[in-house]
């Protein structure tokens, strides 16, 4: 099959250094302002005011964050906002010492899906641990939500600053 | 339903290579050009094309398939571009598949390119978007983090090492050693290089993961009427299947590939395979880290969930064992130009099945091969069985 592989050419560091490239740049500008829609805004709303929320599905009873219009597995509407609590167990995590552009963190972050209470099993969130030794998570840990003060939220998701270890 | 038969009767590639001179349409044209050369057709006797490529974010081109179409051979043709992220290489194939088996067309040419270099800082500048924009976006997540809550949520649930996970690093990079096309193969890498490797997102380490890659691949496929006339060993398509799980990716269990499973029974009921673990000769997982290997050979149902790791360690997936698991090289290796990455696994079990893979060929003459890939938000199957 060698013969079927066309040698295309590389380009290395040096052919830049030596400004052996000829290249086009562009920034786009395209800045978005997403509507956050029917469920997601009253999440949204709760979260400004300290509380996490789910949603009922009538059709397999049960109760799933992050909110939704529509239970996906039934193809239903929701039936009503239902409170959960602000604690959970960690499903999954991992010790990022990167940024997205590949450039090293000072202090890693502690990506996490974290279980809430008071939904179905297995549902989780996307959230940040803080306040903890990464080397001491685990998954299984149970952890509670450390909320910005009042004045500070602004109904989003980092209203919650992190989740930390309950005692 | 009936079906026509439909063949791979040629396939070229480009190398892949970390950053390339070629723009993606030059990419494109260079593997369509050697994928007509291998089967010495032209362009002439292709009737419609099929473009395969990921985010258009990467280019900076809007309608990129528009603007690739010259390069795959597309001018003035019936065209289609598939799209379903890392799972868009083997996408293209069954797309080239149901073109032909539908009987509307008897040939077509099936071209997956990627030029992710352009893409400054870094393509992950594109990949982020892939998270909820509302619900994720705003914690700071990088693309890496939902290989790493996956491999770890994989690793908890069967007690695995990661030293249990880098065998299939050093297997494939040192399979890619072989690959005349390949960016990354090293015949001497180690397990320790990889535990020893920059810590990224643990558990995912430099070594664990393939390179952001230029790279195209084509594919020239026909009814059997015209593959029998063209080539004297036609690589039959005995099944394909694809499958989506919910973008929900947090309420799901991320340790297994529920969405894979299906799309492998789907592929493996068209082609007749009732024991794939002795049906199947070779296998070519998606492999963009290395534990996903693992997760797609369980998901294929060729190991029991958990047992992937153990099969690797007792050498059953190398190149000589009774289970040969990407012999290419896989992305890890050969490298992971996104779309380009998965026809290339589709590419190599054409190759492996007609005997031509030289010195990766694998012992014993395989009959039948199955690729698959992966993508979107953790939550695409495309899956392919070849046969000869």
């Amino acid at each position: 099959m060698k013969e079927f592989v066309y040698d295309c050419v590389y380009l290395s560091e040096e052919d830049f250094a030596q400004g052996q490239v000829l290249f086009e740049t562009w920034k786009p500008v395209a800045h978005y302002a997403w509507d956050a829609g029917i469920a997601i805004s009253r999440y949204l709303a709760e979260l400004k005011a300290g509380r996490l929320v789910g949603v009922h599905c009538p059709s397999c009873g049960r109760i799933l964050v992050p909110p939704r219009m529509f239970c996906q597995d039934c193809f239903v509407p929701t039936d009503g906002f239902v409170p959960l609590q602000d604690t959970g167990t960690v499903v999954t995590f991992s010790i990022c010492h990167i940024r997205w552009d590949m450039v090293r963190l000072e202090h890693p972050l502690i990506p996490a899906v974290i279980a809430i209470d008071g939904a179905s099993p297995g549902m989780g969130i996307l959230h940040l641990l803080g306040e903890v030794d990464p080397q001491a998570v685990r998954v299984g840990m149970r952890v509670r939500a450390v909320w910005k003060p009042p004045e500070e939220r602004e109904g989003a998701i980092t209203d919650i600053r992190y989740f930390k270890p309950l005692e | 339903m009936a079906r026509n038969r439909v063949a791979i009767v040629g396939a070229g590639m480009t190398r892949f290579v970390r950053r390339a001179q070629e723009t993606s349409k030059e990419l494109a044209w260079e593997a369509a050009s050697k994928a007509l050369e291998s089967c010495e057709m032209t362009l002439d006797d292709i009737d419609a094309v099929v473009i395969g490529s990921a985010p258009e974010a990467f280019d900076g081109v809007h309608m990129k398939s528009e603007y690739l179409s010259d390069g795959c051979g597309g001018w003035g043709k019936p065209v289609i571009r598939g799209y379903v992220g890392g799972g868009t290489g083997v996408f293209s194939a069954i797309q080239g598949w149901y073109h032909v088996a539908s009987g509307l067309f008897d040939t077509v040419l099936v071209v997956a390119e990627e030029k992710m270099s352009a893409c400054q800082p870094h393509p992950q500048g594109a990949f982020i978007t892939i998270f909820d924009n509302i619900t994720e976006r705003a914690l700071g997540p990088n693309l890496l983090w939902i290989f790493a809550l996956e491999m770890n949520a994989y690793m908890t649930r069967y007690g695995l090492s990661k030293r249990d996970i880098a065998l299939v690093s050093v297997k494939n990079k040192r399979n890619a050693a072989d690959h005349p096309a390949a960016l990354l193969g090293d015949p001497n890498i180690t397990v320790e290089d990889v535990l020893n490797s920059e810590v990224l997102a643990w558990p995912v380490q430099r070594l664990d993961v393939s390179p952001v890659t230029d790279g195209a691949v084509a594919v020239v496929m026909a009814a059997e009427h015209v593959a029998r006339r063209v080539t004297n060993k036609p690589v039959w398509v005995e099944g394909v299947g694809w499958n989506l799980d919910t973008a929900y990716w947090t309420n799901r269990d991320l340790s297994y590939p529920t969405y894979v499973e299906e799309a492998a029974r789907m592929a493996y009921k068209m082609a007749g395979i009732t024991e794939p673990r002795k049906q199947i000769h070779i296998a070519e997982p998606y492999d963009p880290f290395d534990y996903k290997e693992l997760h797609h050979l369980e998901g294929l149902l060729l190991f029991d969930k958990g047992k992937a790791p153990e099969a690797t360690a007792l050498g059953i997936t190398q190149r000589d064992g009774d289970l040969p698991v990407c012999p290419s090289g896989g992305l890890l290796g050969v490298g992971n130009p996104i779309a380009a990455a998965a026809l290339m696994k589709v590419a190599e079990l054409f190759w492996q099945l007609r005997g031509e893979a030289g010195a990766r060929q694998v012992p014993g003459q395989p009959k039948r091969g199955v690729a698959q890939a992966w993508g979107d938000l953790m939550q695409v199957g495309t899956v392919i069985v070849l046969g000869v």
